[in-house]
C-alpha cells in the first residue's frame, strides 16, 4: 500500500510499521472526509484499511440476527461487502473508461472513506430505532440519511471531479451518486428485528 | 501545392451529391440515400453528414466522424480498446437519452445520435438505474400498500427470491410467546418458528432483476443483429448496423422505463397500465423507426414480423418486470393472517 514511507534507517530492517501510525493515517483520512477540502491527503497517500473498516462496520451493523437470517430480506453479510466492493470497482474502472486520471486504488479509497458519512447516518439510526417506532421516527431516520448521503457525495465528488476531463465530470459523478444511494437505501430501510 | 479543391473533403462532398442523386445505387455504408444530405460549403465537414450537425450544435462530433475511421484500433486485450467504448461527453449522452425520450418519425436515432460513435456508457449505466429503479418501487408500492395494516414491518427485499414483509401485531409480547402449528401454513407462506411473525414471500430481488434486464439488453441485440446480418447476406440492404450500435439503441431505449419504474408507486391501476402504454410506446417507437430502414427491403412479411417481434419482447420486458415486482401475494398474506392467532 502506498503509505507515506518514511525512509527506514536501516534497509535490511524488518520491523513492522507501528499499529498507532496506521491508526493515525486512518484517522487523519477520515477527519479529511468529515470536513471536505481540495487536499491530496486522500489521493496521494491512498490505503485500503479505512474503507475495509467502514464496510465491515457496515455490514455486521445491517445483517440480521442469526435465527431470522434465512428467511429474512434483509441484506447478510456477504451481501454488503460484495454490493460496496463490487459497486467500487465498477464506478473505478467506468471512472478510468472514461478517461479520468486517477489510479484504480486510489479511487477505491476515496470511495471507500466516502462511505464514513452513511456509517455514520447507520449509528444514528439504530439509536433512534431504539426509540418509539412511527412516523416521526421515520421522518428523523429519512432526515439524517439524507443530510449524510449529501455529505458523502459532497466529500467523494470534492476529490474525484478535478481527476476527470471538464466535459465528463457529470457522467462520472452520476454512478458515485447511484452507489451512495443504494446504500442510502439499505440504511434507511434498515428494522432490526 | 495542395489546394482546398485536392482536399479529400470535397471528394466526400462529390460522393453524396451523386449518392443523392443515383438513390438507388447500391452501396455498403450506414447513409441512408433516401435522406437528401445537405452539407454547407466553406468549411470542410466530414463525411457530409446532415444539418444534425447544427442541431445539436457541438464540433467535437465532427472529429469523432474523422476519427470513426482510425478508432478501434487497438487490439482487444488492452485498456484503450475499451475506452473507445466509453469516448462520449456529458451532452452526447444527455442528447442521445432526449433522443430516446422524443421520437421523431423520419428521424434515425442511430443516424442522429450514434453516428458510428457507440458508447456503453448509456446502456450499462441505464440498464444499472433501471434494476434499482424497479426493485427499489417494487418494495415502495409493496410497503405502501400495506402501511394501512397493522403494524406493519418494512423488510427490503435483498436476497433472491427472499423478498418478505412481515406483520406483526401490536402486542409484541404475544408475538413472543405463541408458536404457530406447523400444519397451519398455506403454501408459499413460511412462518417464523420461533417469534411467530407470518411472512410472506414473493417479488424478485435486485439480483434477478438485473440478471433479467442485463440480459436483455445483451442478448436481444445480440440475436437481432444475428439476424439482419442473416439477411444481409440474402437480401442487400443499405443500411446496416453494427453490434455496438444495435445495444446502444437497446440500452437508450431503456431509459423511458425508469420514471415508469418510479410512478408504478401510484397504487391505482388504471394509472400503472397507462403509464406502461406511453412507456411502451415511446421505446417502441424509437426502436421500430431505428429498425425499419434495415428490413425494409426485404420481404414485406419478415420486415413486418421482425418489427412486430423487437416491440413484443420489449412489451414483455416491461410489463414482466413491473408486474413481478410489484405483485404482491395479497391473497397469500391474507390466508395467512386469517389462519394463524397472531396475526
Amino acid at each position: 500500500m502506498a503509505e507515506a514511507v518514511e525512509s527506514p534507517g536501516d534497509p535490511g530492517t524488518t520491523t513492522p510499521r507501528p499499529l498507532m501510525r496506521d491508526l493515525k493515517a486512518v484517522g487523519k483520512k477520515f477527519m479529511h472526509v468529515l470536513y471536505p477540502r481540495k487536499s491530496n491527503t486522500l489521493l496521494r497517500d491512498w490505503d485500503l484499511w479505512g474503507p475495509l473498516i467502514l464496510c465491515v462496520t457496515l455490514a455486521l451493523m445491517l445483517q440480521r440476527g442469526s435465527v431470522d437470517s434465512e428467511k429474512d430480506g434483509g441484506p447478510q453479510f456477504a451481501e454488503v461487502f460484495v454490493i460496496v466492493w463490487f459497486g467500487a470497482v465498477t464506478i473505478t474502472l467506468n471512472s478510468k473508461l472514461l478517461g479520468g486520471n486517477i489510479s484504480f486504488f486510489q479511487s477505491l479509497c476515496v470511495l471507500g472513506y466516502c462511505i464514513l458519512p452513511l456509517t455514520m447516518a447507520l449509528l444514528v439510526c439504530r439509536l433512534v430505532l431504539l426509540a418509539e417506532p412511527g412516523p416521526i421516527n421515520f421522518m428523523v431516520r429519512l432526515f439524517v440519511v439524507i443530510i449524510m448521503f449529501a455529505w458523502s457525495i459532497v466529500a467523494s465528488t470534492a476529490f474525484l471531479a478535478d481527476s476527470q476531463p471538464p466535459n465528463r465530470k457529470a457522467l462520472a459523478v452520476y454512478p458515485v451518486f447511484l452507489f451512495y444511494f443504494v446504500i442510502s437505501w439499505m440504511i434507511l430501510t434498515f428494522t432490526p428485528q | 501545392m495542395a489546394t482546398v479543391d485536392d482536399l479529400q473533403f470535397e471528394e466526400f462532398g462529390d460522393t453524396t451529391t451523386s449518392l443523392a442523386a443515383n438513390p438507388d445505387a447500391t452501396t455498403i455504408s450506414i447513409e441512408d440515400p433516401g435522406e437528401t444530405p445537405k452539407h454547407k460549403p466553406g468549411p470542410p465537414r466530414g463525411l457530409g453528414r446532415e444539418e444534425d450537425d447544427e442541431l445539436l450544435g457541438n464540433d467535437d462530433s465532427d472529429k469523432t466522424e474523422l476519427l470513426a475511421g482510425q478508432k478501434k484500433s487497438s487490439p482487444f486485450w488492452t485498456f484503450e480498446y475499451y475506452q473507445t467504448f466509453f469516448d462520449v461527453d456529458t451532452h452526447q449522452v444527455f442528447d442521445r437519452i432526449k433522443g430516446s425520450l422524443l421520437p421523431i418519425p423520419g428521424k434515425n436515432f442511430v443516424r442522429l445520435y450514434i453516428r458510428s460513435n457507440p458508447d456503453l456508457y448509456g446502456p450499462f449505466w441505464i440498464c444499472a438505474t433501471l434494476v434499482f429503479a424497479v426493485a427499489i418501487s417494487g418494495n415502495l408500492s409493496n410497503f405502501l400498500i400495506h402501511l394501512g395494516e397493522k403494524t406493519y414491518h418494512y423488510v427490503p427485499e435483498f436476497r433472491k427470491g427472499s423478498g418478505t414483509e412481515t406483520s406483526k401485531t401490536s402486542s409484541p409480547d404475544r408475538v413472543r410467546q405463541t408458536d404457530t402449528p406447523a400444519g397451519s401454513e398455506p403454501s408459499g407462506c413460511p412462518k417464523y418458528r420461533d417469534s411467530g411473525i407470518a411472512t410472506c414471500v414473493f417479488s424478485p430481488s435486485v439480483s434477478i432483476a438485473a440478471t433479467i434486464i442485463y440480459a436483455y439488453a445483451w442478448l436481444v441485440p445480440l440475436a437481432l443483429w444475428g439476424f439482419l446480418v442473416w439477411r444481409n447476406s440474402k437480401v442487400m440492404n443499405i443500411v446496416s448496423y453494427s453490434f455496438l450500435e444495435i445495444v446502444c439503441v437497446y440500452g437508450y431505449s431503456l431509459f423511458i422505463y425508469i420514471p415508469t419504474a418510479i410512478l408504478w408507486i401510484i397504487p391505482q391501476k388504471a394509472v400503472r397500465w397507462v403509464l406502461v402504454m406511453i412507456a411502451l410506446g415511446v421505446s417502441g417507437s424509437v426502436l421500430a423507426m431505428t429498425f425499419w430502414p434495415a428490413v425494409r427491403e426485404d420481404n414485406r412479411r419478415i420486415a413486418l414480423a421482425t418489427i412486430v417481434t423487437i416491440v413484443l419482447l420489449h412489451m414483455l420486458l416491461s410489463v414482466g418486470c413491473l408486474v413481478r415486482s410489484h405483485s404482491n401475494a395479497l391473497l397469500v398474506c391474507f390466508r395467512c393472517h386469517a389462519k394463524t392467532s397472531n396475526c
